[in-house]
Protein backbone atom coordinates (compact mmCIF):
# COMPACT_ATOMS: atom_id res chain seq x y z
CA UNK A 1 0.00 0.00 0.00
CA UNK A 2 2.86 2.15 0.66
CA UNK A 3 3.77 2.55 -3.21
CA UNK A 4 0.22 2.80 -3.86
CA UNK A 5 -0.06 5.60 -1.11
CA UNK A 6 3.48 7.75 -2.61
CA UNK A 7 1.83 7.47 -5.95
CA UNK A 8 -1.35 9.26 -5.03
CA UNK A 9 0.27 11.46 -2.81
CA UNK A 10 3.05 12.79 -5.09
CA UNK A 11 0.07 13.34 -7.85
CA UNK A 12 -1.82 14.94 -5.32
CA UNK A 13 0.52 17.77 -4.27
CA UNK A 14 2.18 18.33 -7.89
CA UNK A 15 -1.56 18.69 -9.03
CA UNK A 16 -2.13 21.37 -6.81
CA UNK A 17 1.24 22.91 -7.23
CA UNK A 18 0.44 22.95 -10.64
CA UNK A 19 -3.01 24.54 -10.25
CA UNK A 20 -2.92 26.49 -6.87
CA UNK A 21 -6.55 25.95 -6.13
CA UNK A 22 -6.72 25.30 -2.61
CA UNK A 23 -3.76 26.27 -0.44
CA UNK A 24 -3.92 30.06 -1.90
CA UNK A 25 -7.85 30.23 -1.44
CA UNK A 26 -7.47 28.70 2.00
CA UNK A 27 -4.87 30.76 3.14
CA UNK A 28 -6.58 34.23 1.89
CA UNK A 29 -9.76 33.16 3.07
CA UNK A 30 -7.82 32.81 6.78
CA UNK A 31 -6.52 36.13 5.76
CA UNK A 32 -9.33 38.60 4.64
CA UNK A 33 -11.39 36.53 7.74
CA UNK A 34 -9.16 37.92 10.61
CA UNK A 35 -9.06 41.40 8.74
CA UNK A 36 -12.78 40.83 8.95
CA UNK A 37 -12.59 40.36 13.09
CA UNK A 38 -10.05 42.74 13.06
CA UNK A 39 -12.17 45.61 12.46
CA UNK A 40 -15.72 44.08 13.29
CA UNK A 41 -14.51 43.74 17.04
CA UNK A 42 -13.04 47.20 16.51
CA UNK A 43 -10.00 45.79 19.00
CA UNK A 44 -6.09 45.60 18.14
CA UNK A 45 -5.49 42.89 20.44
CA UNK A 46 -7.55 40.01 21.95
CA UNK A 47 -5.96 37.44 24.14
CA UNK A 48 -7.03 34.23 26.04
CA UNK A 49 -10.47 31.94 25.22
CA UNK A 50 -11.56 34.85 22.42
CA UNK A 51 -8.16 34.38 20.95
CA UNK A 52 -8.19 30.88 20.47
CA UNK A 53 -12.23 30.83 19.61
CA UNK A 54 -10.84 33.52 16.63
CA UNK A 55 -7.83 31.29 15.56
CA UNK A 56 -10.10 28.26 15.37
CA UNK A 57 -13.14 29.10 14.19
CA UNK A 58 -11.51 30.79 10.94
CA UNK A 59 -9.08 28.07 10.33
CA UNK A 60 -11.92 25.57 10.42
CA UNK A 61 -13.72 27.63 7.84
CA UNK A 62 -10.35 27.91 5.91
CA UNK A 63 -10.26 23.96 5.62
CA UNK A 64 -13.44 23.40 4.83
CA UNK A 65 -12.66 25.22 1.46
CA UNK A 66 -10.53 22.85 1.02
CA UNK A 67 -12.34 20.18 2.08
CA UNK A 68 -14.73 21.04 -1.51
CA UNK A 69 -11.75 20.90 -3.40
CA UNK A 70 -10.48 17.45 -2.30
CA UNK A 71 -12.26 14.59 -5.13
CA UNK A 72 -12.69 17.59 -7.63
CA UNK A 73 -9.58 16.43 -9.92
CA UNK A 74 -10.62 12.76 -9.17
CA UNK A 75 -14.69 13.22 -10.08
CA UNK A 76 -14.11 16.21 -13.29
CA UNK A 77 -11.07 14.24 -14.67
CA UNK A 78 -11.96 10.33 -14.14
CA UNK A 79 -9.43 9.89 -11.48
CA UNK A 80 -12.14 7.77 -9.68
CA UNK A 81 -12.30 5.19 -12.20
CA UNK A 82 -8.35 5.54 -13.31
CA UNK A 83 -7.99 4.43 -9.85
CA UNK A 84 -10.76 1.62 -9.55
CA UNK A 85 -9.40 0.03 -11.86
CA UNK A 86 -6.03 -0.77 -10.89
CA UNK A 87 -5.48 -3.30 -8.28
CA UNK A 88 -4.99 -1.80 -5.24
CA UNK A 89 -5.87 -1.34 -1.87
CA UNK A 90 -8.88 1.32 -1.95
CA UNK A 91 -7.47 2.60 1.10
CA UNK A 92 -4.45 4.48 0.07
CA UNK A 93 -6.51 6.44 -1.27
CA UNK A 94 -7.98 7.77 1.61
CA UNK A 95 -4.64 8.13 3.37
CA UNK A 96 -3.14 9.95 0.60
CA UNK A 97 -6.22 12.41 0.66
CA UNK A 98 -5.73 12.74 3.99
CA UNK A 99 -2.14 13.01 4.14
CA UNK A 100 -2.43 15.33 1.38
CA UNK A 101 -4.90 17.89 2.98
CA UNK A 102 -2.92 17.56 6.83
CA UNK A 103 -0.10 19.06 4.44
CA UNK A 104 -2.33 21.53 2.97
CA UNK A 105 -3.36 22.62 6.20
CA UNK A 106 0.19 23.02 7.47
CA UNK A 107 0.89 25.37 4.59
CA UNK A 108 -2.43 27.39 5.21
CA UNK A 109 -1.10 27.65 8.84
CA UNK A 110 2.20 28.95 8.04
CA UNK A 111 0.96 31.93 6.90
CA UNK A 112 -2.25 32.06 8.59
CA UNK A 113 -1.15 32.16 12.16
CA UNK A 114 1.70 34.50 11.79
CA UNK A 115 -0.97 36.45 10.26
CA UNK A 116 -3.41 36.03 13.09
CA UNK A 117 -0.79 37.28 15.29
CA UNK A 118 -0.08 39.81 13.60
CA UNK A 119 -3.90 40.84 13.08
CA UNK A 120 -5.02 40.43 16.45
CA UNK A 121 -3.18 38.63 19.02
CA UNK A 122 -1.92 40.44 21.66
CA UNK A 123 0.54 38.53 23.84
CA UNK A 124 3.52 37.19 22.06
CA UNK A 125 2.79 34.07 20.34
CA UNK A 126 7.24 32.87 20.75
CA UNK A 127 6.38 31.29 23.78
CA UNK A 128 3.46 29.50 22.81
CA UNK A 129 4.45 28.80 20.13
CA UNK A 130 5.78 24.78 20.16
CA UNK A 131 2.78 23.68 22.22
CA UNK A 132 0.45 25.37 19.80
CA UNK A 133 2.58 23.61 17.04
CA UNK A 134 1.27 20.15 18.71
CA UNK A 135 -2.35 21.39 19.39
CA UNK A 136 -2.12 22.60 15.31
CA UNK A 137 -1.02 18.68 14.31
CA UNK A 138 -3.63 17.34 15.87
CA UNK A 139 -6.36 19.39 14.94
CA UNK A 140 -5.49 19.53 11.61
CA UNK A 141 -4.99 15.12 11.83
CA UNK A 142 -8.49 15.00 12.78
CA UNK A 143 -9.92 17.88 10.09
CA UNK A 144 -7.92 15.56 7.73
CA UNK A 145 -9.61 12.29 8.38
CA UNK A 146 -13.30 13.65 8.79
CA UNK A 147 -12.25 15.96 5.85
CA UNK A 148 -11.65 13.12 3.80
CA UNK A 149 -14.55 11.16 4.92
CA UNK A 150 -16.96 14.11 4.22
CA UNK A 151 -15.63 15.01 0.74
CA UNK A 152 -16.09 11.84 -0.47
CA UNK A 153 -19.65 11.34 0.50
CA UNK A 154 -20.22 14.40 -1.17
CA UNK A 155 -18.49 14.45 -4.34
CA UNK A 156 -20.46 11.65 -5.35
CA UNK A 157 -23.73 14.48 -4.94
CA UNK A 158 -24.90 17.41 -6.80
CA UNK A 159 -24.76 19.40 -3.99
CA UNK A 160 -21.43 19.18 -2.84
CA UNK A 161 -20.64 22.53 -1.60
CA UNK A 162 -23.78 22.44 0.47
CA UNK A 163 -23.14 18.71 1.81
CA UNK A 164 -19.93 19.45 2.84
CA UNK A 165 -19.91 22.02 5.81
CA UNK A 166 -23.31 20.51 6.68
CA UNK A 167 -21.87 17.16 7.08
CA UNK A 168 -18.29 18.50 8.30
CA UNK A 169 -19.26 21.20 10.40
CA UNK A 170 -20.86 18.94 13.18
CA UNK A 171 -18.72 15.94 13.11
CA UNK A 172 -15.99 18.54 13.60
CA UNK A 173 -17.34 20.47 16.44
CA UNK A 174 -15.56 18.28 19.03
CA UNK A 175 -11.71 19.08 17.38
CA UNK A 176 -12.71 23.11 17.95
CA UNK A 177 -13.78 22.43 21.08
CA UNK A 178 -10.60 20.38 22.60
CA UNK A 179 -7.96 22.59 20.22
CA UNK A 180 -9.80 26.11 21.35
CA UNK A 181 -9.70 24.68 25.08
CA UNK A 182 -5.96 23.39 24.51
CA UNK A 183 -4.98 27.14 22.91
CA UNK A 184 -7.08 28.78 25.20
CA UNK A 185 -3.96 28.91 28.23
CA UNK A 186 -1.38 29.25 25.28
CA UNK A 187 -2.65 32.92 24.28
CA UNK A 188 -3.09 33.97 27.30
CA UNK A 189 -2.22 37.67 28.82
CA UNK A 190 0.86 37.37 30.85
CA UNK A 191 2.33 34.31 29.35
CA UNK A 192 1.30 30.54 28.08
CA UNK A 193 -0.01 28.71 30.63
CA UNK A 194 0.65 24.85 30.42
CA UNK A 195 -1.33 22.72 27.80
CA UNK A 196 -5.01 21.59 29.46
CA UNK A 197 -3.71 17.73 29.22
CA UNK A 198 -7.34 16.41 29.05
CA UNK A 199 -8.50 18.40 25.81
CA UNK A 200 -5.52 17.32 24.48
CA UNK A 201 -6.43 13.76 25.22
CA UNK A 202 -9.53 14.14 23.87
CA UNK A 203 -8.08 15.71 20.32
CA UNK A 204 -6.02 12.44 20.38
CA UNK A 205 -8.85 10.15 21.16
CA UNK A 206 -11.17 12.02 18.57
CA UNK A 207 -8.13 11.74 16.01
CA UNK A 208 -7.75 8.10 16.46
CA UNK A 209 -11.60 7.33 16.53
CA UNK A 210 -12.19 8.98 13.24
CA UNK A 211 -9.24 7.02 11.43
CA UNK A 212 -10.98 3.79 12.50
CA UNK A 213 -14.34 5.14 11.40
CA UNK A 214 -12.70 6.34 8.14
CA UNK A 215 -10.42 3.19 7.71
CA UNK A 216 -13.69 0.98 8.16
CA UNK A 217 -15.97 3.03 5.81
CA UNK A 218 -14.28 4.53 3.25
CA UNK A 219 -13.77 1.65 1.06
CA UNK A 220 -18.11 1.45 0.72
CA UNK A 221 -17.93 5.85 -0.32
CA UNK A 222 -15.99 4.86 -3.45
CA UNK A 223 -18.20 1.15 -4.24
CA UNK A 224 -21.11 1.97 -6.86
CA UNK B 1 -19.93 -21.23 -13.53
CA UNK B 2 -16.86 -19.77 -13.61
CA UNK B 3 -15.00 -21.47 -16.49
CA UNK B 4 -11.42 -20.84 -17.25
CA UNK B 5 -11.63 -20.57 -20.75
CA UNK B 6 -13.87 -18.06 -21.46
CA UNK B 7 -12.84 -14.73 -21.40
CA UNK B 8 -16.49 -13.39 -20.51
CA UNK B 9 -19.49 -15.40 -19.26
CA UNK B 10 -22.74 -13.43 -18.93
CA UNK B 11 -26.36 -15.16 -17.58
CA UNK B 12 -29.07 -12.75 -17.32
CA UNK B 13 -26.88 -9.92 -16.79
CA UNK B 14 -28.73 -6.27 -15.54
CA UNK B 15 -28.09 -3.37 -14.29
CA UNK B 16 -30.45 -0.61 -13.39
CA UNK B 17 -29.83 3.25 -12.61
CA UNK B 18 -32.22 4.26 -9.57
CA UNK B 19 -35.12 3.13 -11.95
CA UNK B 20 -34.08 2.97 -15.23
CA UNK B 21 -32.75 -0.04 -16.47
CA UNK B 22 -29.80 0.40 -18.68
CA UNK B 23 -29.31 -3.52 -18.83
CA UNK B 24 -31.63 -6.38 -19.43
CA UNK B 25 -31.16 -9.63 -19.44
CA UNK B 26 -27.33 -10.33 -21.17
CA UNK B 27 -26.36 -13.75 -21.72
CA UNK B 28 -22.98 -14.20 -23.64
CA UNK B 29 -19.83 -16.13 -24.11
CA UNK B 30 -16.48 -15.16 -25.61
CA UNK B 31 -13.78 -16.94 -25.60
CA UNK B 32 -9.90 -16.12 -24.87
CA UNK B 33 -8.57 -13.91 -27.49
CA UNK B 34 -11.59 -13.09 -29.29
CA UNK B 35 -13.26 -9.82 -30.52
CA UNK B 36 -16.74 -9.14 -29.22
CA UNK B 37 -18.28 -6.20 -30.93
CA UNK B 38 -21.16 -4.39 -29.29
CA UNK B 39 -23.42 -2.01 -31.71
CA UNK B 40 -26.17 -0.36 -30.28
CA UNK B 41 -28.27 3.26 -30.82
CA UNK B 42 -27.10 6.13 -27.74
CA UNK B 43 -28.26 4.71 -24.55
CA UNK B 44 -28.49 1.45 -25.21
CA UNK B 45 -26.55 0.21 -22.75
CA UNK B 46 -22.54 -0.67 -24.23
CA UNK B 47 -21.14 1.78 -22.34
CA UNK B 48 -22.79 0.53 -18.95
CA UNK B 49 -21.75 -3.37 -20.39
CA UNK B 50 -18.28 -2.23 -20.81
CA UNK B 51 -18.15 -0.69 -17.24
CA UNK B 52 -19.57 -3.47 -15.76
CA UNK B 53 -16.99 -5.98 -16.91
CA UNK B 54 -14.08 -3.62 -15.99
CA UNK B 55 -15.60 -3.85 -12.40
CA UNK B 56 -16.13 -0.22 -12.09
CA UNK B 57 -20.61 -0.76 -11.71
CA UNK B 58 -21.96 -3.66 -9.93
CA UNK B 59 -24.27 -5.81 -11.49
CA UNK B 60 -27.60 -5.68 -10.27
CA UNK B 61 -29.18 -8.95 -11.68
CA UNK B 62 -27.55 -12.22 -13.53
CA UNK B 63 -24.17 -13.42 -13.25
CA UNK B 64 -21.27 -11.71 -15.07
CA UNK B 65 -18.05 -13.54 -14.81
CA UNK B 66 -14.92 -11.90 -15.97
CA UNK B 67 -11.41 -13.92 -16.96
CA UNK B 68 -12.86 -17.02 -14.85
CA UNK B 69 -13.80 -14.95 -12.14
CA UNK B 70 -17.22 -13.72 -10.51
CA UNK B 71 -17.89 -10.29 -10.25
CA UNK B 72 -18.43 -8.30 -8.16
CA UNK B 73 -16.51 -10.69 -5.69
CA UNK B 74 -13.88 -11.02 -7.62
CA UNK B 75 -13.24 -7.61 -8.77
CA UNK B 76 -9.39 -7.13 -7.64
CA UNK B 77 -8.50 -10.34 -9.25
CA UNK B 78 -8.94 -9.23 -12.31
CA UNK B 79 -8.37 -5.36 -12.49
CA UNK B 80 -5.07 -5.87 -13.58
CA UNK B 81 -5.87 -7.61 -16.21
CA UNK B 82 -7.98 -5.71 -17.84
CA UNK B 83 -7.38 -2.26 -20.23
CA UNK B 84 -10.39 -0.13 -19.87
CA UNK B 85 -10.78 3.10 -22.77
CA UNK B 86 -14.03 4.47 -21.98
CA UNK B 87 -15.57 8.33 -23.40
CA UNK B 88 -12.99 9.97 -20.55
CA UNK B 89 -9.14 9.38 -21.09
CA UNK B 90 -9.04 9.46 -17.37
CA UNK B 91 -5.64 11.67 -17.17
CA UNK B 92 -5.11 14.37 -15.23
CA UNK B 93 -4.90 17.55 -17.39
CA UNK B 94 -2.68 19.34 -15.23
CA UNK B 95 -0.36 16.59 -16.48
CA UNK B 96 1.99 15.87 -18.80
CA UNK B 97 1.02 12.60 -20.72
CA UNK B 98 4.26 10.96 -19.11
CA UNK B 99 3.48 11.99 -15.69
CA UNK B 100 -0.20 10.74 -16.18
CA UNK B 101 1.39 7.21 -17.69
CA UNK B 102 3.95 7.27 -14.89
CA UNK B 103 1.07 7.92 -12.67
CA UNK B 104 -0.92 4.61 -13.75
CA UNK B 105 2.40 2.95 -14.12
CA UNK B 106 3.19 3.12 -10.56
CA UNK B 107 -0.74 1.78 -9.48
CA UNK B 108 -0.58 -0.90 -11.80
CA UNK B 109 3.13 -2.22 -10.47
CA UNK B 110 4.69 -1.54 -14.18
CA UNK B 111 8.14 -0.54 -14.65
CA UNK B 112 8.85 2.80 -15.07
CA UNK B 113 10.76 2.06 -18.49
CA UNK B 114 7.20 1.24 -20.02
CA UNK B 115 6.46 4.28 -20.37
CA UNK B 116 8.03 5.66 -22.61
CA UNK B 117 7.63 2.38 -24.93
CA UNK B 118 3.81 2.98 -24.92
CA UNK B 119 4.09 6.51 -25.94
CA UNK B 120 6.28 6.16 -28.32
CA UNK B 121 3.92 3.07 -29.53
CA UNK B 122 1.40 5.83 -30.43
CA UNK B 123 3.11 8.37 -31.54
CA UNK B 124 3.74 10.47 -28.56
CA UNK B 125 7.02 10.83 -27.24
CA UNK B 126 7.64 13.89 -28.97
CA UNK B 127 4.48 15.73 -26.92
CA UNK B 128 5.22 13.62 -24.04
CA UNK B 129 5.90 16.46 -21.58
CA UNK B 130 3.34 18.10 -22.58
CA UNK B 131 0.14 19.04 -20.26
CA UNK B 132 -2.50 17.14 -21.58
CA UNK B 133 -4.95 20.35 -21.47
CA UNK B 134 -2.76 21.54 -23.63
CA UNK B 135 -3.00 18.62 -26.18
CA UNK B 136 -5.49 18.03 -28.85
CA UNK B 137 -8.69 15.58 -28.75
CA UNK B 138 -6.84 12.78 -30.90
CA UNK B 139 -3.70 13.11 -28.99
CA UNK B 140 -5.31 12.47 -25.84
CA UNK B 141 -7.27 9.61 -27.35
CA UNK B 142 -3.76 8.24 -27.79
CA UNK B 143 -2.43 8.80 -24.49
CA UNK B 144 -5.71 7.26 -23.24
CA UNK B 145 -4.69 4.50 -25.08
CA UNK B 146 -1.35 4.21 -24.18
CA UNK B 147 -3.02 4.20 -20.31
CA UNK B 148 -5.09 1.69 -21.47
CA UNK B 149 -2.38 -0.72 -22.33
CA UNK B 150 0.10 0.14 -20.15
CA UNK B 151 0.17 -2.96 -17.59
CA UNK B 152 -0.10 -5.35 -20.71
CA UNK B 153 -3.63 -6.80 -19.69
CA UNK B 154 -4.53 -9.86 -21.16
CA UNK B 155 -8.83 -8.48 -21.77
CA UNK B 156 -9.34 -4.99 -23.55
CA UNK B 157 -12.77 -2.75 -23.20
CA UNK B 158 -13.01 -0.61 -25.49
CA UNK B 159 -15.42 2.00 -25.97
CA UNK B 160 -15.34 3.52 -29.61
CA UNK B 161 -11.43 3.55 -29.50
CA UNK B 162 -10.81 5.24 -32.90
CA UNK B 163 -13.04 8.01 -32.22
CA UNK B 164 -11.05 11.73 -32.40
CA UNK B 165 -8.12 9.59 -34.21
CA UNK B 166 -6.73 10.28 -37.75
CA UNK B 167 -6.42 7.46 -40.03
CA UNK B 168 -2.60 7.49 -39.82
CA UNK B 169 -3.10 7.20 -36.37
CA UNK B 170 -5.69 4.91 -36.29
CA UNK B 171 -3.08 2.29 -38.13
CA UNK B 172 -0.60 3.53 -35.57
CA UNK B 173 -2.40 2.32 -32.62
CA UNK B 174 -3.97 -0.79 -34.23
CA UNK B 175 -1.18 -3.15 -33.03
CA UNK B 176 -2.11 -2.71 -29.33
CA UNK B 177 -5.47 -2.52 -29.43
CA UNK B 178 -6.78 -3.96 -32.86
CA UNK B 179 -7.34 -7.51 -33.43
CA UNK B 180 -3.57 -8.08 -33.89
CA UNK B 181 -2.93 -7.27 -30.48
CA UNK B 182 -3.71 -10.94 -29.24
CA UNK B 183 -5.89 -9.73 -26.61
CA UNK B 184 -9.73 -10.44 -25.75
CA UNK B 185 -11.28 -7.81 -26.83
CA UNK B 186 -14.70 -5.86 -26.59
CA UNK B 187 -15.41 -2.79 -28.63
CA UNK B 188 -18.18 -0.62 -29.40
CA UNK B 189 -18.81 0.95 -32.74
CA UNK B 190 -21.26 2.42 -35.00
CA UNK B 191 -19.68 1.50 -37.94
CA UNK B 192 -21.37 -1.80 -38.96
CA UNK B 193 -18.85 -2.42 -41.85
CA UNK B 194 -15.28 -1.48 -40.03
CA UNK B 195 -16.72 -3.49 -36.94
CA UNK B 196 -18.04 -6.50 -38.14
CA UNK B 197 -14.95 -6.73 -40.46
CA UNK B 198 -12.45 -6.99 -36.96
CA UNK B 199 -15.21 -8.98 -34.93
CA UNK B 200 -15.43 -12.85 -33.79
CA UNK B 201 -18.78 -12.08 -32.37
CA UNK B 202 -21.23 -9.43 -32.60
CA UNK B 203 -23.63 -8.20 -30.15
CA UNK B 204 -26.73 -5.78 -30.57
CA UNK B 205 -27.87 -3.79 -28.12
CA UNK B 206 -31.12 -1.57 -28.30
CA UNK B 207 -32.99 -0.42 -24.86
CA UNK B 208 -31.00 -2.16 -22.88
CA UNK B 209 -32.35 -5.43 -24.65
CA UNK B 210 -29.80 -8.21 -26.58
CA UNK B 211 -31.52 -7.45 -30.08
CA UNK B 212 -28.63 -9.74 -31.80
CA UNK B 213 -25.83 -11.83 -31.08
CA UNK B 214 -24.37 -13.90 -33.36
CA UNK B 215 -20.93 -14.53 -34.98
CA UNK B 216 -19.94 -11.59 -37.09
CA UNK B 217 -19.31 -13.61 -40.15
CA UNK B 218 -23.14 -14.33 -40.23
CA UNK B 219 -24.30 -10.68 -40.23
CA UNK B 220 -24.78 -8.69 -42.16
CA UNK B 221 -24.13 -4.47 -41.94
CA UNK B 222 -27.70 -4.12 -42.48
CA UNK B 223 -29.48 -6.14 -39.65
CA UNK B 224 -26.75 -3.85 -37.77
CA UNK B 225 -28.08 -0.88 -39.53
CA UNK B 226 -31.68 -1.65 -38.13
CA UNK B 227 -30.78 -1.31 -34.63
CA UNK B 228 -30.36 2.65 -34.88
CA UNK B 229 -33.94 2.38 -37.54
Amino acid sequence: MRTTVAALLSKELTLEWRTRESVPAMVLFSIATYVVFHFGLDRDRIAGDLASGVLWVTLLFAAILGVNRLFVAEYEQGGFDGFLLAPVDRTALLVAKAVALFLFLCLVELVAVPAFALLLLGPPLTQALPQLVLVLVLANAGIAVVGTLVAGLAIQTRARDLIVPLLALPLLVPVLLASARCATPLLQDGGAGPLPGDWLAVAAIYDLLFALIAYAVFDFLLED
Amino acid sequence: MPNPDLALALRGAGRRYGERTALRDVSLELEAGRTLVVFGPNGAGKTTLLRLLATLLRPHAGEVCVLGHPLPEDGYAVRGRIGFLGHEPLLYRELSGRENLRFHARLHRVAAERVDVVLDAVGMLARASDPVAELSRGMIQRLAIARAVLHEPVLLLLDEPLANLDPAAAAQVAPLIGPGSGRTRVVTSHDPAGGLKDADLALGLKGGRVALLAPAADVRPEQITELYA
